[in-house]
């Protein structure tokens, strides 16, 4: 379980989180939408531990994050995987090293059982025949494919995902969708999803949370967003005119 | 003010890239690595350039001292301790702040603005000692190796500039790069190597580890890197050679 109580953070006196508070569960997909510049990356950063938070807690399990020292973050983040938007794949790594990078890293395991999990995980997300490859010559969706084994190859507790189909067409992005959430269930992970496509919302959003302005403005299930009548969250769901059409009725 | 905080910022840095290394394995294959991209692949650009630096010099040389009273070993001596004390050293590591110091500040800038420093800062890897220090060591290692290297070529290529350019015969030239020898001259470019490797990834690491932006910050960091590299060079040639030879 991740829990973040209060947060706060300004950039140049200019809030960009005011006050958010959100408590996302394990074995769930946690969505965290809102528009561009919102704040979400922002949100998304502070509980990775990328941001300093002005004020406020961040909470993994029982452990106080935020107040934690270095070695003790470590220790937490050893625990968790990030997607990043635009993959972060090692350029100079193979897909195989690029999976390896965290066993080499954290594990005492020989060589063949890095092997074997490396692979097992490049299997999970049904990349296979692309060990050898290097990630300029891999697409957009496979480049999210292999970040995702990459973060899933020490068992993470919690996943985190920033923007996972940006850049990808609906049907690649709806399979990347569907892939986190197979695997939120099947190891537990508390997930958090960074998004503003609506169509990851109605798929896979378990809890949704909505940031509007850098406040927590809505928070509630992807059936209940659509009979919200939240002013700002309305906006932004049924943006589109055929989106309209669907919420007149 | 602006120039305190990047001494402070470059401190911080480095205080980051020599604590907490990660595991030994880890760090010998990166520096194995480091070696091939920062040191063996030099290895063409020191021989090209010591190669006609060294005939030049003996030219040159050898057109500004016709005179009969002076003997013409001279030539050699004057080849063979512009190299040592200056060439080798000095004008070497100002190439290398080019080519070796744009490629780290560019690298480390690309891995920024793509994240990929953030992905190892969130898998809990001390990101600046994973990618800095190996780069530092393979340098320090290497660097040393490339200054010999420019000494051992420009000194043949001032030999073939006696013998396919027949400036002085080569005996002559081979006494005098023999006469009046003296070893610590050679300890004294190594050394100045050692501090000018430090310089140049320590200084490139910092402007590529901290670049925000987009490709246009990445080049501009590049270029910062090898202007104020080579700024600090020359300084630090100043003020070794008053310790040094003072």
């Amino acid at each position: 379980m991740i829990e973040v109580k209060n947060l706060f953070k300004s950039f140049e006196g200019e809030f960009v989180l005011n006050d958010v508070s959100a408590r996302f569960e394990p074995g769930k997909c946690n969505l965290i939408i809102g528009r561009s510049g919102s704040g979400k990356t922002v949100l998304l950063k502070s509980i990775a531990g990328l941001i300093e938070v002005d004020q406020g807690e961040i909470w993994y399990d029982d452990q106080k994050f935020s107040h934690l020292n270095a070695s003790s973050r470590q220790a937490i983040r050893k625990e968790m995987g990030v997607l990043f938007q635009g993959a972060a794949l090692f350029d100079s790594l193979t897909v195989e090293e690029n999976v390896l990078f965290p066993l080499d890293m954290f594990t005492h395991q020989n060589r063949k059982e890095k092997l074997d999990r490396a692979n097992f995980c490049l299997e999970r997300v049904k990349v296979t025949g692309s060990n050898g490859m290097f990630p300029a010559e891999l697409s957009g969706g496979m480049k999210k494919r292999v970040a995702i084994a990459r973060a899933i190859a020490l068992n993470p507790k919690y996943l985190l995902c920033d923007e996972p189909n940006s850049g990808l067409d609906p049907e690649t992005g709806i399979i990347i969708d569907n892939l986190i959430k197979e695997l939120t269930v099947e190891f537990q992970m508390t997930t958090i999803v960074n998004s503003h496509d609506m169509n990851s919302v109605l798929e896979i959003g378990d809890k949704v949370i909505f940031i509007f302005r850098g406040c927590k403005s809505w928070e509630g299930s992807r059936e209940e967003i659509l009979k919200t009548d939240n002013e700002a969250l309305n906006k932004f769901v049924f943006a589109t005119n055929m989106a309209k059409k669907i919420k007149k009725p | 003010m602006k120039l305190f905080a990047h001494i402070g910022t470059y401190l911080l840095l480095m205080r980051r890239t020599f604590g907490q290394p990660g595991k030994h394995s880890i760090l010998y294959r990166q520096v194995m690595r480091e070696i091939e991209k920062v040191g063996i692949n030099s290895f063409g650009i020191v021989v090209i350039i010591s190669i006609f630096v060294g005939a030049v010099i003996t030219i040159q040389v050898n057109f500004n001292i016709e005179n009969p009273l002076l003997p013409t070993y001279l030539v050699g001596l004057t080849v063979r301790d512009s190299l040592l004390l200056e060439f080798s050293s000095t004008m070497m590591a100002l190439i290398l702040a080019g080519k070796v110091g744009s490629s780290i500040a560019s690298e480390l800038g690309m891995m920024r603005i793509t994240e990929q420093i953030d992905a190892l800062e969130v898998m809990g890897i001390n990101s600046a000692s994973y990618l800095i220090l190996p780069k530092m060591i393979a340098a320090v290692i290497f660097f040393p190796i490339l200054c010999l290297l420019s000494i051992i070529v420009g000194l043949f290529g001032g030999y073939l500039a006696c013998t396919l350019g027949n400036t002085i015969p080569p005996s002559e030239y081979i006494d005098g790069i023999q006469y009046a020898f003296q070893a610590y001259y050679i300890s004294y470019a190594l050394t100045k190597t050692v501090f000018y490797s430090l310089i140049i990834t320590s200084v490139s690491a910092y402007f590529g580890y901290h670049v925000k932006g987009g490709a246009v910050e990445v080049g501009k960091a590049s270029t910062k890197a090898v202007v104020q590299s080579s700024i600090l060079i020359l300084l630090a040639n100043l003020i070794l050679t008053r310790t040094i030879l003072g």
